[in-house]
């Protein structure tokens, strides 16, 4: 009997988290994939129309600007977070001094929540009270920083932002990783004559492996799902120049009385998750299961 | 002894919950959150607690309206909607269409408010024909607010039409001012167009191309010269406009930054707040081009059919005070706009306030009187939101006037 209990115990637990996970998220998926395929507008509505609403968001030239804002937006944060991430952790992984202190300021502003981060930078950013005004006042007054205001510029001051914001949590990640290296295969390279910078590149890098997976996986939720940011940031951007998706669907879905439009636009979000995150699972999954 | 008290304790809720149920409870959803307009929904709930009913608040704070929005909906899908709710403009229609709203002819008949309220103005309040909802005030979008210390610096006159405005704004600029304050977000660069083309146009073409959305007036020559007009603007305005407050660009013109600012009459509080007198500190005057012509915002509350029998008394008690001279005049005061009703004494309104009265009074015997697009009060908000997308983008890209107007066209057939 006890054995039967132990048994099931586990599943026990898990079952409502289950259950929950199950309906909330994956049921309400399969309900807005539903909606995405109706004539809803202000509320919803169930007659099925096949797939007009898709129609209608690949010919709007609002969307072409969001998805390009994403990759865009995406591609750099992603990058950059992982960069200067990585250099952090290297360079603090030397057994500085005051270690503690360093790392903590580094991952202070994941404290903050994005709503923040964009009001201060958005003060900062602007031409006529940050960064331009300051260089201006110390005395360069050729010195134009006005990306922010310019449609073309303004998706990287998001990126600028989000890539402040994020980098502390990365080192944080790829110092735990640099930790937990064995000494000895160091050791062993130094033995044999390596370099620390291809010890660095051939060992080490390759070894964080799995850090990198998990950033990237983290970095691109916070990607795609980035919607306080850009509205505390830029508003959209000059007219709808720093747009993305997530706040194409929110205006389009709840302020705009366009449902159908806004559940087609989320289904295509999901789609581009899934298009990153599952390969990127699959060939992890793979080579754990390999080693 | 205990159980006795017990009993005598349950005993007393039960009775003071029958007590509260035989008034009438309004549960009344708005986002009237900051501080003159909290004011003024306090004066309502005040009127309506003196009927003998019981006042519910449910304020939704943030985004013109758009949460409160939200949160309706999902009252309305769960089936439990509020008792009356801050709708505005096309959306009344909207929501009349899913047959939710409770029909007020009843009240109306015996209010007389057709005879009340100019026929745009009732228009916008009935759905099928049958009043859903009762108006609390009118805005006035198609001011120009003006600082006169820096026109008189720079030398130059206000300009009275969009002819003169070139001359007068080149004029300002080079004598150290900003020309035009303005914040550059979707919905302040779509106030300042319908203004243009108001200006440019007329209000015959405005109620033509904005309001029926005629695709031959939207790609005339006309609208063509408006966004040229509109490009003029543009060049006028300072550089760090993108994503600034509107309240902001009016403390431009109040710091004597700027010279005018092109906003409805919500911008009056700011100066008031600030301690200015219209006439001698700032001026309100028609947007160039548009003396004679009256661009409206109007909000409105409208009243859901409820499940319980008893919530249509305090549905006609809430419809009656905001229909009333004393709640029209003190709400408004409050506001800064002007009452609904044609008839309310505007003695202790201020200088502008009278004069929006008189040109709204004037403009509902002609056909001058429009709906603002800008302010969802001309075509429903995907639709609006469309021809939005367009206007921004013409303003912060180089855009030509004859692609901006095959764009709008195509913006207006957004069902």
């Amino acid at each position: 009997m006890r054995d039967r209990l132990q048994d099931w115990l586990p599943k026990i637990v898990v079952a409502p988290t289950f259950v929950a996970a199950l309906v909330f998220v994956y049921g309400f998926i399969a309900w807005d994939a539903y909606l995405s395929l109706t004539p809803s507008r202000m509320l919803p509505n169930y007659d099925f129309v096949g797939l007009v609403q898709y129609h209608a968001l690949w010919s709007n030239d609002r969307w072409w600007v969001a998805l390009r804002n994403l990759a865009l937006f995406g591609g750099l944060f992603i990058a950059v977070c992982l960069a200067i991430g990585l250099t952090l952790a290297i360079l603090l992984d030397q057994r500085v001094r005051g270690e503690g202190a360093i790392r903590a300021v580094y991952l202070y502003p994941m404290a903050l929540s994005f709503i923040v981060t964009g009001t201060a930078w958005k003060w900062i950013l602007n031409p006529g009270l940050g960064v331009e005004k300051l260089v201006h006042d110390l005395g360069f007054p050729g010195f134009t920083f006005d990306w922010i205001v310019d449609p073309r510029m303004s998706i990287f001051t998001v990126a600028i932002a989000g890539v402040w914001q994020s980098s502390g949590f990365v080192m944080a990640l790829f110092l735990a990783g640099l930790r937990s290296i064995d000494d000895s295969i160091i050791h062993a390279a130094q033995v044999d004559g390596a370099s620390m910078p291809s010890i660095y590149l051939r060992i080490i890098i390759p070894s964080l492996r799995p850090v990198f997976f998990s950033s990237v996986m983290i970095l691109a939720h916070i990607a795609v799902k980035s919607f306080d940011l850009v509205m505390a940031l830029t508003g959209g951007g000059p007219g709808f120049a720093s747009d993305l998706p997530a706040t194409f669907m929110y205006s389009f879905a709840f302020t705009r009385n366009q449902i159908g439009i806004g559940a087609a636009s989320s289904m295509m979000m999901l789609a581009i998750v899934a298009a990153v995150v599952v390969p990127l699972v699959y060939s992890e999954l793979r080579s754990v299961s390999r080693d | 002894m205990k159980s006795t008290t017990m009993a005598s304790f349950v005993g007393a809720a039960f009775a003071a919950a029958s007590l509260s149920a035989a008034a009438a409870e309004v549960e009344v959803l708005h986002w009237w959150t900051s501080g003159g307009e909290a004011k003024s929904v306090a004066e309502l709930k005040k009127i309506l607690e003196s009927k003998g009913d019981k006042w519910k608040d449910f304020a939704v704070a943030g985004g013109g309206g758009e949460n409160a929005m939200t949160v309706l909906k999902s009252r309305v899908v769960s089936g439990n909607p509020p008792t009356a709710a801050q709708i505005k403009g096309p959306s009344i229609q909207e929501w009349g269409r899913e047959g939710v709203l409770a029909n007020l002819d009843e009240t109306a008949k015996v209010g007389k408010w057709d005879s009340l309220l100019p026929k745009v103005v009732s228009g916008v309040m009935k759905s099928d024909g049958h009043y859903v909802a009762v108006p609390v005030n009118v805005h006035r979008v198609n001011w120009m607010w003006v600082n006169p210390e820096v026109f008189k610096k720079a030398g130059v006159a206000v300009p009275k039409t969009w002819a003169e405005f070139p001359a007068a704004a080149e004029k300002i600029q080079k004598a150290g001012f900003v020309p035009v304050a303005h914040g550059g977000q979707p919905w302040q660069d779509f106030t300042v167009f319908e203004s243009v083309v108001l200006g440019v146009g007329g209000a015959a073409f405005y109620d033509k191309a904005l309001v029926k959305l005629d695709p031959a007036a939207l790609k005339s020559p006309t609208m063509e010269k408006a966004f040229a007009t509109f490009r003029t603007v543009r060049k006028y305005v300072d550089k760090d406009f993108s994503n600034r407050d509107w309240n902001l660009a009016t403390a431009m013109v109040i710091n004597g930054k700027a010279a005018m600012q092109f906003m409805g009459d919500w911008a009056k509080g700011e100066f008031t707040a600030a301690g200015k007198k219209p006439g001698s500190d700032y001026l309100c005057v028609d947007a160039p081009g548009t003396a004679g012509a009256f661009t409206f915002n109007i909000d409105s509350f409208v009243m859901f059919k409820q499940k319980s029998s008893d919530a249509s008394k305090g549905q006609t008690d809430l419809a009656n005070a905001i229909m009333s001279p004393e709640f029209q005049e003190v709400f408004n005061l409050n506001k800064g706009s002007i009452p609904a009703r044609l008839d309310v004494k505007m003695d202790k309104f201020d200088d502008c306030a009278k004069k929006s009265n008189t040109d709204f009074v004037a403009t509902s015997k002609t056909n001058a009187l429009v709906p603002s697009i800008a302010h969802g009060m001309a075509v429903p908000a995907a639709t609006a939101g469309a021809m939005q997308d367009v206007v921004t983008q013409f303003f912060n890209s180089d855009m030509t006037d004859k692609a901006a107007v095959e764009k709008l066209a195509a913006a207006a057939a957004t069902k």
